[in-house]
């Protein structure tokens, strides 16, 4: 390979406008992130977004316990209290919990399987910006007259036009369908990577479980977002166009709408907690200095849960009155699901078991995750019992349950990521003792608000009120309630303190692999180079990376094998990295190694990346302006006007994006034979991107062929 | 999905191949298997249309029903159509396989033109309904049979834009033999579309209620 | 319709190799056995379309409309969209939705009095 004979930036340097639009070359500023299609950034802005939201929807939250912390409380009206509280679900669920994992995937799974990004890079940042206007043109409706306020789960007639004759509805409906369609794309990209982009010698099997579980429920998000983009389409042609889908006079079934939403509903729940899962599942091994206890048996149950989950949606349904032999059906199957996933409970029991045993931040959530979840899951599994449902349905027991699952299992494995994965990324440890701090008030705030939820619904404290009566004796516990949430407020400022703290004071450099970890994301620095690895590894096995790095004596002591010092065991990693970085004067991880060399640009390593591109952005642009004409149409005809450009807009922006090609010609530098290529259908030199070639190639994106659901689903089918 | 189907590690000697050839581990190119995992997300979207067709059948309260208003004879022409086109398709794929540009133009035009055909049967099928009585507002029947139908046109609507896309692609030179991957992935797309038709004229058409 | 047939399985394992296909075609349809296809497709859906006017049993009727409306469905994806010649997992993909489609929607339905 010859390389070119003087470093240059990262990003082509060649004439950047074989398409309509010039492509941007600064690889820093703004623009470079507005055009990003580099996953590291994209997954950081789906993190930095996604916690904004959190912050939006722990608002609500607060809000919605002001009200409720005393008898006939007064902050909040009906009318609004309706809104908080759907805006709190409808935001957790979808903009935060589902985003964070995005976050996650986007940045981790091209590292864990040895590529150099996704395998659509351009529709990766697509999804991104969707999900970004989405989120806003859900919350402009804060704005505009009114938010949602059908809760989450939107039952119809009640959100019909007859008795939801507002906006708020429609801001819910066209909202989720730009949500959806950011997810489903998203899970068209990851499964495409992962099936197809791995690096030699990474079997399935051999894939860490996070990644197993990203392929999971990117299956489940693929299968499950059809079915409430119908529903929601359903109720879209009820409000606006007059069908009878849910209108009961005409002889419509409300029951339709719970079951298509719950056909959505349950493997949802599923896709809110495998990722989390998989993170816990990537911590534990490394803070225990063990191999994940039954890898395969792991793997299988996520796949398990990804199946069986489409099983159990009725339970949900419980009272509707659908009779005993579904409602016995369902809660057997309900039970079973309860299986696979105790199994990983053990698994990750065992995983520590005997372990030699580290108790940072990131263990602590994943140790928190795993009591916590396991609460969820047994008040989850009494639900089950149909019987005893009967009194739990629709009282505070059913939203402490789904709260310690939720939050005592998404959120907690969330923090443990973004603890453990955050030197990774930024290339400076957060601090461990405010960590600590964190997660301790964390764990005592989120206790105290949600356990004494099971008594308070068991007693009959119905959901979605905004108020109670004091004779109801409820007041006491509803009191702790909104202190505890007080708790997890301040928690959560602890930890953005921390993380305003650990940037600003004491910055400690992370080096590649600060906590002597196993896969593949801890072999190069920290943060990686834009291409990732500068040569794509060949996996042997499970763990490689700790493979490399360690061998057995026969005595089962680790030996070191790749000349660095033996890992941490039981000292603190801020110490020992503080204390190296205070002997060297740079990040070199504290094993006293010398200086890791400067990072190379892919320019100068002959690695062709995937360009930035505006299109994606305008993409995505076309879609809150499909939602406000198609919403406001319904009023006034003109208004399908605005609706018309934004389709106009739609279909312009995905043809320049696959007239458009994946990467720049770039300057020659004697590689390859493919430069100075006439541009061709979305053609240009393939982006190498790794093993796994699967740059965004020819007519990837072009043409309109995946982008169907994007295309479809602004005004109809996906 | 199961682990034994990936066809194994990609052999570190193709994993360079000719700077062309993406070397992916299925061997399948990401942009078809992109498109595929689609279409198995799109039986789900499809799926649910059909089974709310199915709830409400029979359930009309007033208005006209499948019986009254519906022209087989029409609508077997109208899927005839259709079905040819999906031939017209996989003659415009092997030609373009075996580098021949003029026969691929024909044929994608003919697939274009032959899916407009259907389109226009289907316009007049609306038209006429409406006329009869049955609009989407009229009963459960209307409802669930123009949103059925309606979303697999504009499917298909969707697919001639496609087609016609590629074909001016073609015409300008675009569209050389190497990329005839385009034209197959435009094609499974096609297909399927055909396919839903398939399953809709039996199930909603034909199946009496 | 049916020049350069003979051509099109050179030329096409050569496109093979170049793209990677996982076999070498063998089987592939040539243009003459797509027509053939094609017509195969007609009849049936004459034979559909018949049905409609007989007045056999309902059940009878419908479990063989369903029945042809299979078969067609099986030889397009099949044949039109290349299944049977491709790797399998395009194939696992389409089948694992379109199964799960039917059993979600069915047990539905069936929880609503529709069928059974």
């Amino acid at each position: 390979m010859t390389t070119v004979l003087e470093p240059t930036i990262d990003t082509p340097a060649g004439p950047a406008d074989s398409g309509l639009l010039r492509r941007p070359t600064n690889p820093k500023g703004a623009w470079s992130w507005i055009t990003t299609v580099d996953h590291k950034r994209i997954g950081i802005m789906y993190g930095v977004t996604a916690f904004v939201f959190f912050l939006l929807g722990g608002i609500e939250a607060l809000l919605i316990r002001v009200q409720l912390a005393k008898p006939n409380g007064t902050v909040l009206s009906a009318e609004a209290y309706n809104q908080i509280f759907t805006m709190h679900g409808t935001t957790m669920v979808f903009l935060v919990v589902m985003p964070m994992s995005a976050a996650f995937f986007n940045y981790l799974a091209p590292l864990q399987i040895g590529a150099r990004d996704v395998a659509f890079p351009r529709l990766n940042a697509f999804s991104f910006w969707a999900f970004l206007f989405g989120g806003l043109f859900l919350y402009s409706s804060f704005l505009l007259g009114g938010a949602p306020n059908g809760g989450w789960f939107g039952y119809a007639p009640n959100t019909s036009i007859t008795f939801s004759p507002g906006y708020n509805i429609d801001f819910w409906i066209f909202g989720l369908q730009i949500l959806g369609i950011a997810s489903t794309v998203g899970a068209v990209n990851l499964i495409v990577t992962m099936l197809n982009m791995r690096a030699p010698g990474m079997t399935l099997m051999r894939m860490p479980v996070f990644t197993w579980m990203t392929l999971v429920s990117s299956f489940l998000i693929l299968f499950a977002m059809p079915v409430i983009t119908v529903a929601l389409f359903l109720l879209m042609f009820d409000r606006n166009f007059g069908s009878n889908f849910f209108n009961p006079a005409a002889g419509g079934d409300p029951v339709l709408w719970q079951h298509l939403f719950w056909l959505f509903g349950h493997p949802e729940v599923y896709i809110l907690i495998l990722p989390a899962m998989g993170m816990v599942s990537e911590i534990l091994p490394t803070f225990a200095r063990k191999p994940l206890f039954g890898y395969p048996v792991i793997v299988f149950s996520g796949i398990a849960i990804g199946f069986m989950g489409w099983g159990v949606w009725v339970h949900h349904m419980f009272s509707v009155g659908l009779g005993p032999v579904a409602v016995s059906a369902f809660s057997v199957s309900t039970m079973f699901i309860a299986v696979p996933t105790g199994v990983k409970i053990f698994n990750w029991v065992a995983t520590v078991w005997r372990g030699s045993l580290r108790f940072t931040t990131p263990m602590l959530f994943a140790l928190g995750f795993i009591a916590m979840f396991t609460i969820g899951g047994l008040s989850g599994v009494t639900h089950s019992v149909s019987p005893h449902d009967r009194q739990q349905t629709d009282t505070y027991y059913v939203v402490a349950h789904f709260h310690y699952v939720l939050f005592g299992g998404a959120l907690f494995g969330i923090m443990g990521g973004i603890y453990y994965w955050w030197p990774k990324i930024f290339g400076y440890l957060l601090d461990e003792r405010w960590g600590k701090v964190n997660f301790w008030t964390w764990l005592v705030g989120f206790n105290l608000t949600f356990a004494p939820m099971h008594i308070l619904g068991l007693r009959g404290m119905p959901r979605r009120i905004y108020t109670y009566d004091d004779s109801l004796g409820l007041a006491a516990l509803n009191m702790m309630a909104t202190v505890g949430s007080f708790v997890i407020a301040v928690s959560t400022m602890i930890f953005m303190y921390n993380v305003w703290y650990s940037t600003k004071r004491r910055r400690i450099p992370a080096g590649d692999d600060p906590w002597d970890a196993r896969t593949l994301e801890w072999a190069t620095a920290s943060p990686p180079p834009d291409y990732n690895f500068k040569e794509v590894p060949v996996v042997h096995s499970v763990d490689d990376f700790w493979h490399q790095k360690y061998t057995e004596d026969d005595e089962g002591r680790l030996i070191r094998i790749d000349g660095g010092k033996p890992g941490p065991s039981t000292a603190d990693v801020a110490f020992r990295a503080a204390a190296a970085a205070a002997v060297d004067g740079n990040g070199t991880g504290g094993d006293g190694a010398p200086p890791a060399p400067p990072v190379q640009t892919a320019h100068e390593l002959g690695i062709h990346m995937p360009s930035p591109s505006y299109y994606p952005l305008l993409a995505a642009l076309s879609l809150p302006i499909l939602g406000y004409g198609m919403m406001y149409g319904r009023s006034s005809g003109s208004h399908y006007v605005v609706a018309g450009l934004g389709a106009v807009l739609l279909f312009a922006s995905i043809y320049a994006w696959g007239m458009e090609p994946s990467a720049e010609p770039e300057e020659p530098h004697g590689h390859d034979g493919h430069d100075g290529e006439p541009a061709l259908v979305g053609a240009g030199p393939q982006a190498e991107l790794g093993a796994g070639d699967g740059a965004d190639g020819p007519a990837g994106d072009g043409e309109g062929s995946d982008e169907s659901p994007g295309t479809g689903n602004g005004e109809a089918g996906a | 999905m199961t682990v034994t189907e990936q066809a194994g590690p990609a052999a570190p000697e193709a994993a360079h191949g000719d700077g062309h050839g993406h070397v992916t581990n299925t061997g399948l190119s990401n942009e078809k298997l992109a498109m595929w995992t689609f279409l198995g997300s799109e039986c789900l979207l499809f799926g649910a249309l059909i089974s709310a067709y199915f709830l409400y059948r029979g359930k009309s309260t007033s208005g006209p029903t499948p019986e009254e208003i519906y022209d087989i004879p029409f609508t077997s022409v109208s899927s005839f159509v259709l079905l040819m086109s999906s031939l017209t398709m996989v003659l415009a794929l092997a030609a373009i396989q075996r580098g021949d540009h003029r026969r691929l133009r024909v044929w994608l035009m003919a697939t274009a033109l032959l899916g407009a055909t259907f389109i226009a049967g289907q316009v007049y099928e609306f038209t006429s309904f409406i006329r009869e009585g049955l609009t989407i507002k009229t009963n459960l029947f209307g409802s669930s049979f123009f949103v059925l139908t309606g979303f697999h046109g504009v499917h298909v609507t969707l697919g001639i834009v496609m087609l016609l896309s590629l074909w001016n692609l073609s015409l300008r030179g675009k569209l050389p033999r190497e990329k005839s991957e385009v034209v197959e992935i435009a094609g499974l797309y096609w297909h399927f579309v055909d396919v839903v038709w398939i399953v809709i004229f039996t199930v909603i058409y034909l199946i009496p209620t | 319709m049916s020049s350069g047939v003979a051509d099109t399985a050179k030329d096409l394992e050569t496109h093979d190799g170049h793209d990677g296909e996982h076999d070498a075609h063998a089987g592939h349809p040539t243009e003459a056995q797509y027509v053939k296809i094609a017509l195969f497709l007609a009849v049936v859906t004459g034979i559909e379309v018949g049905l409609y006017y007989t007045s056999f049993s309902e059940v009878a009727t419908n479990v063989t409309l369903l029945v042809l409306a299979g078969v067609k469905f099986v030889v397009v994806a099949a044949y039109f969209m290349h299944l049977k010649f491709d790797h399998p997992i395009v194939r696992r993909l389409f089948i694992t939705g379109f199964v799960l489609a039917c059993f979600c929607y069915v047990a539905y339905l069936v929880t609503l009095g529709v069928f059974l």
